[in-house]
């Protein structure tokens, strides 16, 4: 009979290491597999949580290291709260994540509705519409600005095409009214497929049996569907707008590459004026205030949002 | 051994390690500066430091968009990746105030060069904190202002001049005025040239980094605007939103609305070359930086391009671009970039700086009797720099920046406001920002 690993990492261990672990007690042992991660925990993220909450009450700048760092208690949290072009930029946030994760919910749920679906070239339709979401940011915002361009771009001239408007008379990303749009266009485009893929798993769940007794008692395909699919697929469809909710919140690149947060503030999501305020104003104090204003808000809405999530897994 | 040879060999071992001594401070310096056309002249003309130094150059450039971010962040953490740096004119009170530069004066003293040999609005602007004191900080190693370019075939094209006599009653050439620029804009928007659509002019709108900051002040220092009723009293009421300052801010906005191409919500430098090589406007704006290659380009450039100075309007007036070389204070190699300075201030290197396409801002350049025939624009180089301005150069200079450029955006681009509020706001803004300064 050939030695269990543990057998032959025990017989490997040297000799005095051995004495001393033989003398510990399971809990020390316990701790000392824990205790690295703990400690990566407390330096990558508790220390710098922490030192955040400190320096959110005071006027320290990382640019400026040799002026005196005071402590201004509650005033950087006092102005971003009663700053009128931080409430813009809340606003902006709030459009584009009420109107993405809408549209990404109701297109991927119908998309994967569709694609659970059998019929021939399921799996290939499948791949096609998954591609958008493996592409970086950064080239996805990158090209949408070219088809956004009101001279040569083609999205411009399929809506041109369609209403008859000359198509170089409108401009997704320069007007105040479309720029909004735009950023959401592009982030349901992009990120409609990871929604998808959530619902069909969520689809997939359903045991068949479900609906071959819904049959049975003579259930019509749309009380099926409001009664066994929607409710299975709840769960699964809620962790998706969890997920899309915390991500957008925090929309960075995508936006930052299509607009730059313009025409004047028009798309200046949260994090992109606080990239702005942290590093290239360097008012590390105020954005460190904002920072941790805007880690409580998702923290709360995601805490919030997961005990509903809880709730529906439990009917 | 015989106490003799004893002595020979440890003289012959001294002299062997004086020898590696000095081929040891033979330095790999790195110079950093923004990506465009002057840094590869910057490569050419370094090959001679190289050749007479022993010292091997090493170049970060980085693009414009990022130049200043990836620099400052360089600079703030005490980065050594930079021995030499061509930093913007407006991060000088930064890096004398927080260290990154090493002060010049007792160098320029020991090495007898003097600022006197560079054009005084160069060295004030790119060399000097606090503000016109002599406390050098750089040397001028690129002067630069915001010029414009045009289609010379256009305006004499004997049809689009006739058009235009009969349009506006008055002959087709350069500008005079910042208003006669728009009356020409205005009138090839939208016109039919070899059977394409063009747009009157290309201006720089930009929202994230500096670009419609750049642009706008062309019009404001037209019109007479200050940032402050008296230098060093950071008093911008009545200065910053003056009556002339409103009426410039609202030509910018009339200008873009009425006379660029459509979509040019966000451009900058990039887009403004764009936009010209690519046919599609008569006038654009631009730093005299790039001139040397528009006026080589195969398709727009020779006799179907030339150059005006920004257009006064009240007064004439530049917005100021160009930088200064410093040794950051963070190097290692002091001494090597130092020489690099040294070699640099040279009037026969400034000289060949200027043949390269880099624009020199020593007196034996530009005074000489052949300069301003020495390329199409170099006598309007010359009338720019007369006449420039620059943005603040406090410590706090991006924070001042990123306000003027959202104010300005807001307004111009988005139509948010009248531009007396947008001036108002910028008031508000710069007057928190000194105030957190201590200033105020």
């Amino acid at each position: 009979m050939s030695e269990s690993p543990i057998t032959r990492m025990a017989e490997a261990t040297p000799q005095p290491l051995a004495r001393k672990v033989r003398g510990l007690s399971d809990r020390a042992i316990a701790w000392i597999f824990v205790a690295p991660t703990i400690f990566l925990l407390l330096a990558v993220n508790i220390f710098p949580l922490i030192w955040t909450i400190n320096l959110s009450f005071t006027n320290f700048k990382a640019n400026r290291p040799n002026r005196e760092v005071e402590y201004i208690g509650l005033r950087n949290y006092e102005r971003i709260l009663t700053d009128s072009d931080i409430w813009l930029s809340m606003q902006a946030t709030a459009h584009f994540l009420f109107w993405t994760i809408f549209f990404q919910v109701l297109i991927g749920f119908t998309l994967a509705w569709l694609i659970n679906k059998k019929f021939k070239g399921n799996d290939l339709w499948t791949t096609i519409i998954v591609l958008p979401m493996m592409l970086s940011p950064a080239v996805v915002g990158n090209f949408w600005t070219f088809l956004y361009q009101p001279q040569i771009g083609l999205f411009n001239y399929v809506v041109a095409f369609f209403t008859g408007a000359d198509p170089s008379s409108f401009e997704m990303l320069g007007s105040v009214q479309l720029a909004p749009w735009a950023i959401v266009i592009v982030d349901t485009w992009m990120w409609t497929p990871f929604v998808m893929l959530i619902c069909l798993a969520g689809l997939r769940s359903i045991p068949d049996y479900i609906y071959e007794a819904a049959e049975i008692d003579r259930a019509s395909k749309w009380r099926q569907f409001w009664t066994i699919t929607v409710p299975m697929v709840m769960p699964f469809l809620m962790l998706a707008v969890l997920f899309r909710g915390i991500e957008n919140f925090k929309m960075f690149d995508l936006v930052v590459q299509l607009t730059g947060g313009g025409p004047g503030s028009t798309t200046e999501l949260a994090s992109i004026n606080l990239k702005r305020e942290a590093f290239e104003k360097w008012r590390t104090g105020y954005s460190s205030a904002f920072a941790i204003i805007l880690f409580v808000t998702v923290f709360g809405l995601a805490s919030i949002y997961v005990k509903a999530l809880n709730k529906v897994k439990d009917r | 051994m015989t106490k003799r040879t004893k002595t020979a060999v440890s003289l012959l071992a001294l002299t062997a390690a004086a020898g590696f001594g000095s081929a040891a401070q033979a330095d790999d310096l790195t110079l950093c500066w923004a990506a465009w056309d002057p840094a590869n002249a910057l490569v050419e003309l370094s090959k001679d430091f190289e050749e007479k130094t022993g010292h091997t150059m090493s170049f970060e450039f980085i693009p414009w968009p990022n130049f200043a971010d990836r620099m400052l962040n360089e600079l703030n953490s005490g980065g050594k990746l930079c021995d030499l740096l061509i930093g913007d004119s407006q991060w000088i009170g930064g890096g004398a105030e927080n260290g990154h530069y090493v002060k010049l004066n007792d160098f320029f003293e020991a090495e007898g060069i003097s600022m006197d040999d560079f054009a005084p609005a160069t060295v004030y602007a790119y060399s000097t904190w606090p503000k016109g004191t002599p406390n050098y900080y750089a040397l001028p190693a690129m002067g630069d202002a915001n010029g414009w370019f045009y289609r010379k075939d256009w305006f004499e094209n004997e049809e689009i001049r006739a058009a235009y006599k009969e349009a506006t009653g008055k002959g087709l050439g350069e500008p005079k005025s910042q208003k006669e620029l728009m009356e020409i804009a205005k009138f090839f928007q939208g016109r039919e040239i070899d059977g394409n659509t063009v747009y009157g002019v290309s201006i720089f709108t930009e929202r994230g980094s500096e670009g419609i900051t750049m642009g706008a002040t062309g019009a404001l220092y037209a019109w007479g605007f200050k940032y402050e009723n008296t230098p060093g009293s950071y008093d911008m009421e009545g200065a910053v939103n003056s009556p002339e300052a409103i009426e410039a801010l609202e030509f910018y906005k009339e200008l873009y609305e009425c006379c660029t191409p459509p979509g040019y919500t966000n451009s900058y430098m990039g887009e403004s070359l764009d936009a010209f090589k690519s046919g599609q406007v008569a006038m654009a704006m631009n730093w005299f930086a790039f001139f040397p290659g528009l006026y080589q380009d195969p398709d727009v450039g020779g006799d179907k391009i030339d150059f005006f100075v920004n257009p006064p309007q009240n007064q004439p007036g530049s917005t100021l671009g160009g930088q200064g070389i410093s040794v950051v204070s963070y190097s290692d190699k002091q001494d090597a970039a130092l020489e690099y300075i040294k070699w640099f201030a040279d009037p026969e290197i400034q000289a060949r700086w200027w043949e390269l396409g880099g624009y020199s801002a020593h007196n034996a350049v530009l005074n000489d009797p052949g300069f301003v025939d020495s390329q199409p624009f170099a006598g309007d180089f010359l009338e720019a720099m007369q006449n420039v301005q620059d943005f603040w150069q406090e410590p706090a200079y991006a924070e001042l920046l990123l306000a003027m450029q959202k104010r300005l955006h807001d307004y111009v681009v988005a139509d948010k406001g009248t531009a007396e509020e947008a001036l108002n706001l910028l008031i508000e803004d710069w007057t928190e920002v000194f105030e957190d300064e201590g200033k105020l």
